[in-house]
């Protein structure tokens, strides 16, 4: 716990570091293209897994644009896709699926295209150090070894049944899970040997589980896209921050985070 | 015979009998053995029960005082419901509570019946599942036990209510129910705790005089709780009476209201009760009052008589010998046919007149008058012993 | 005749409107939701959609683990309601309010409890699987020890009400008459609580055949073995609302004909 939290400071501590550098450089943002001021609150519906690097991103823009501030509604994609086509004032939608961002713009909510912004790769989290050696996907259906996968309905499980069937591997898994924090808990609490999941969600929780990377997750890459609502209540705002997600400052938490970036 | 063994009851189901007692033959009663012998001494908080109390087999016991004299707790403490502080508790030869040996035998193998109060019929059964619950947990079959249940319903009179549930039985029903239930596991020693207390005026002469005769054919010891002296004259050979935890008065129905010793006793049957110092003929009571009673006796002694004995006279009556004495009406009742006009002066006494005397006196309260009682009409006792 | 109903409506106790107006949006605020849900069911597939066999699977789960959830409840509770009633034990009050601990618990906290205590690394668990080669989680076994866990505060607040309020004089008269301590509760103390009793079984059991946190981190969800309907439910909200309408309204219309047929057989006694 003590490691973690130490190792969480100084994660902070750089990235204060970055905002101070990159913040100064980047002062004119504030006032978009069209020249509508940026200010007032943005309204910002994000993925789960996108809770801690959004949170970072969140502080940064408002560090950026004096006068703004960000607030952040965190749930599953396809939730937060309900809640927008149930006229949920969101200036911002960012999904972890390219599926639950189709809900949106089939229903006409999305001002423009939605824009990726982040991959996410799976891999495979085991028990800290890798007891029982597990080196790729193929080792997951030995015999006494239990394995949690998210269900298929999520876009992790969906993530890992392409994985797995690029592999040819058949697999029972003990448990299906509701999103991939259910499955990287069962890892932490030792009641599963191994379980795929996202790069960021197992890189959040290394202090606790150990990655394995498996080749087959090129074929298995979550888009993550974001798109400004249409209606949305702070358009100018909301356009500023997407550019914001996107843009070089964006980026380097992300990354830093275990995304990749286009 | 188990008298001599452990307290563990017979049912009626061993015999083909149900009133035939495996403790108690009553050819063989001793005087100087009582059935139950026991010194009921509970101490709660403030109050002390202090109460030795013996029960031969086949006699009741009326057990009668004032609310909160401890009647209740004496009774709890004779079925194992309440534990003794001190003193003993023996039926048959066998110590059921005695701390003093660390003797105790707790309530479900106590040879004791008890007919609570307000009956207390298992609501979920049937009348005759309530007589069979005894029987059945004293290890009869459960056939046996149901005919034995019958046949005591049948005894009460309840045949056809048998399959009835306690909340469709009337009071004077449901009293005969527990009655029946206390009886079926044919108890040592019989409990009642005001068992026609919670009958209206018309069901309790009915169900007292029932309760009279299952009584008499009850071989065991019975100890009837009350404070309805009517229950305890009908009901018991003897009353003890019961005052803030101590007994007050002892003895068959005859002597109890022929000489009370206490107010409460007094009142209970309805008698002026005073006591005085006896010189001969007359005994000194109250502010100095000389009343002349027909016996003769000196010392400490209680003078008592019948409030109908009382005249009332508008001056200062001549004549006879009379006791007579100044008086001022506290208040006038309703008493039967008659009103009862109670008196302040040197002796506080209840006087019964005809509302037509009331009428000609004027008997309002505060309205003075003279009080009137033939030696003839008193009855003057030792108050020691 | 023609004043008949006048004198009738007369004859009937005044409803005050300050009770009535909140009683009745009180039942529209607990109705309303379901409407919701009756309205946006495609009635058109339902047929098809409950046919499924995963569906089917799933309903069969829950309504078995929810019943053995309920037993389990009744023989560990019942007498855990008594003691709590009956026995006067220093630190009953603490007790008292532990028992609760459930109820205030997210679920899903209490799943990671349980996973701490009887999980493969868990202070039981490890000695359980060694010793009996038991495992609970991801089992229909955690399923059900799940759903106890989460659902017995209701059953024990409600029988140890039962039993605060029931005439303990009935024992004493049960005692008298040879009834030693075991057979006075079964005989008497249990059938004189009883409407208390089918009250808190009904309350845990609906609460158990709803639990969705505890379960899907004690035991996880995999397919007819410990996928109960709302985890079902749950999943399908992920892709498909429509039939995540139709996966609750399916569990709803059975859980409410089974409590209304219990309810005809022994919740109201003769």
């Amino acid at each position: 716990m003590r490691a973690r939290a130490t190792r969480a400071v100084r994660a902070a501590v750089a990235a204060a570091v970055v905002v101070g550098l990159v913040g100064c450089g980047d002062g004119a943002a504030s006032t978009p293209a069209d020249g509508a001021a940026v200010t007032g609150t943005v309204m910002v519906f994000a993925a789960a897994s996108l809770t801690e690097s959004f949170t970072r991103i969140g502080r940064d823009f408002e560090a950026d644009h004096p006068g703004t501030s960000v607030v952040f509604n965190f749930a599953g994609s396809s939730a937060l896709a309900a809640q927008i086509a149930q006229g949920a004032p969101a200036d911002v939608f960012a999904a972890a699926a390219p599926r639950s961002m189709a809900t949106v713009t089939e229903a006409g909510d999305a001002d423009g295209e939605p824009a990726v912004f982040a991959r996410n790769q799976l891999l495979i989290a085991v028990t800290e150090g890798n007891p029982k050696g597990v080196t790729g996907l193929a080792d997951l259906t030995r015999p006494g070894l239990t394995v949690a996968l998210c269900a298929e309905q999520v876009p992790c499980g969906a993530a890992a049944r392409t994985a797995l069937d690029a592999a040819a591997v058949r697999l029972t898994p003990v448990t299906l899970e509701q999103d991939v924090r259910g499955a990287l808990a069962k890892v932490k609490l030792g009641e599963v040997d191994a379980a795929v999941v996202y790069r960021t969600d197992a890189k959040a929780a290394e202090a606790e589980v150990t990655a394995v990377e498996f080749p087959e997750s090129a074929g298995a890459v979550n888009d993550y896209p974001i798109v400004v609502v249409a209606h949305a209540p702070n358009p100018a705002a909301a356009r500023a921050f997407a550019a914001h997600v996107r843009g070089e400052q964006g980026r380097a938490v992300l990354t830093e985070a275990g995304f990749q970036t286009p | 015979m188990s008298a001599a063994g452990e307290p563990r009851r017979r049912v009626a189901g061993d015999t083909p009998l149900p009133h035939a007692h495996p403790v108690v033959d009553r050819g063989a009663i001793r005087l100087d053995a009582p059935l139950l012998d026991a010194h009921l001494v509970v101490d709660r908080g403030a109050f002390r029960l202090d109460v030795p109390l013996r029960v031969a087999a086949g006699e009741v016991v009326a057990l009668l005082g004032p609310n909160g004299a401890g009647k209740t707790t004496a009774l709890r403490a004779l079925a194992g419901l309440h534990p003794l502080t001190a003193g003993h508790v023996t039926l048959a030869g066998v110590d059921l509570d005695r701390p003093a040996r660390r003797a105790w035998v707790p309530t479900e193998r106590r040879p004791v019946g008890v007919v609570f109060q307000d009956y207390l019929l298992f609501p979920h059964l049937t009348a005759l599942e309530n007589v069979a619950f005894g029987p059945r947990r004293h290890g009869v079959d459960r056939r046996t036990a149901r005919e034995t249940a019958r046949s005591w319903l049948t005894r009460v009179g309840l045949a056809e209510h048998a399959h009835r549930r306690p909340r469709q039985l009337s009071g004077g029903q449901a009293q005969r129910v527990a009655l029946a239930r206390a009886l079926a596991v044919a108890p040592s020693l019989l409990l009642l705790d005001e068992p026609l207390a919670a009958l209206d005026a018309r069901t309790r002469l009915d169900t007292r005089a029932e309760l009279h005769r299952h009584l008499g054919a009850h071989p065991g010891a019975a100890l009837l709780v009350t404070h309805d002296p009517l229950d305890a004259l009908v009901l018991a050979d003897r009353l003890v009476i019961v005052e803030a935890g101590r007994v007050v008065q002892e003895g068959d129905a005859a002597t109890v209201t022929a000489r009370p010793r206490t107010e409460y006793v007094a009142r209970l049957v309805g008698l002026n009760l005073h006591r005085g110092r006896a010189d001969g003929h007359t005994v000194r009571v109250g502010d100095g009052l000389a009343l002349t009673v027909a016996d003769r006796l000196d010392g400490d002694a209680f003078v008592a008589f019948r409030p109908s004995a009382v005249a009332l006279h508008p001056t200062r009556p001549e004549g006879s010998p009379r006791n007579t004495w100044p008086a001022t009406v506290a208040g006038v009742q309703r008493h039967g046919d008659n009103l009862r006009v109670q008196l302040d002066g040197p002796i506080t006494v209840a006087a019964d007149v005809t509302p037509a005397a009331v009428a000609q006196l004027h008997l309002t309260p505060g309205q003075r008058v003279w009080a009137a009682v033939k030696a003839a009409e008193t009855h003057a006792y030792p108050a020691a012993g | 005749m023609v004043s008949r109903p006048v004198a009738a409506r007369r004859r009937r106790p005044g409803v005050p409107v300050a009770l009535l107006l909140p009683a009745l949006l009180g039942l529209v605020f607990l109705v309303l939701p379901l409407a919701g849900l009756l309205a946006r069911a495609p009635w058109g597939s339902l047929p098809r959609r409950l046919a499924e066999p995963e569906v089917l699977t799933a309903l069969r789960l829950s309504l078995q683990s929810a019943t053995l959830a309920t037993l389990l409840c009744l023989l560990l509770g019942v007498p855990l309601a008594w003691l709590l009633a009956r026995v006067a034990f220093p630190g009953r009050r603490l007790v008292r309010a532990l028992v609760t601990v459930p109820l205030v618990l997210p679920p899903v906290v209490g799943g990671v409890a349980l996973l701490l205590v009887f999980g493969r690394r868990g202070l039981l668990g490890g000695w359980l699987d060694e010793t009996f080669g038991i495992t609970l989680p991801f089992s229909t076994a955690g399923v059900v020890l799940a759903e106890a866990f989460v659902a017995m505060p209701f059953l024990v607040i409600a029988v140890e009400g039962a039993l605060r309020g029931a005439d303990q004089r009935y024992e004493e008269a049960a005692a008298t008459l040879g009834a030693g301590p075991w057979t006075t509760f079964t005989h008497v103390t249990l059938p004189l609580v009883a409407p208390g009793l089918a009250a808190g079984a009904v309350l845990c059991w609906a609460r158990a055949l709803g639990e969705f946190g505890a379960t899907i981190t004690f035991a996880g969800n995999y397919p007819g073995r410990t996928q109960t309907m709302p985890l079902a439910v749950y999943l399908a909200l992920e892709t498909d609302l429509q039939a995540a309408v139709v996966l609750s309204l399916m569990l709803l219309a059975v859980s409410v004909t089974i409590l209304a047929a219990l309810r005809d057989r022994w919740i109201t006694s003769p």
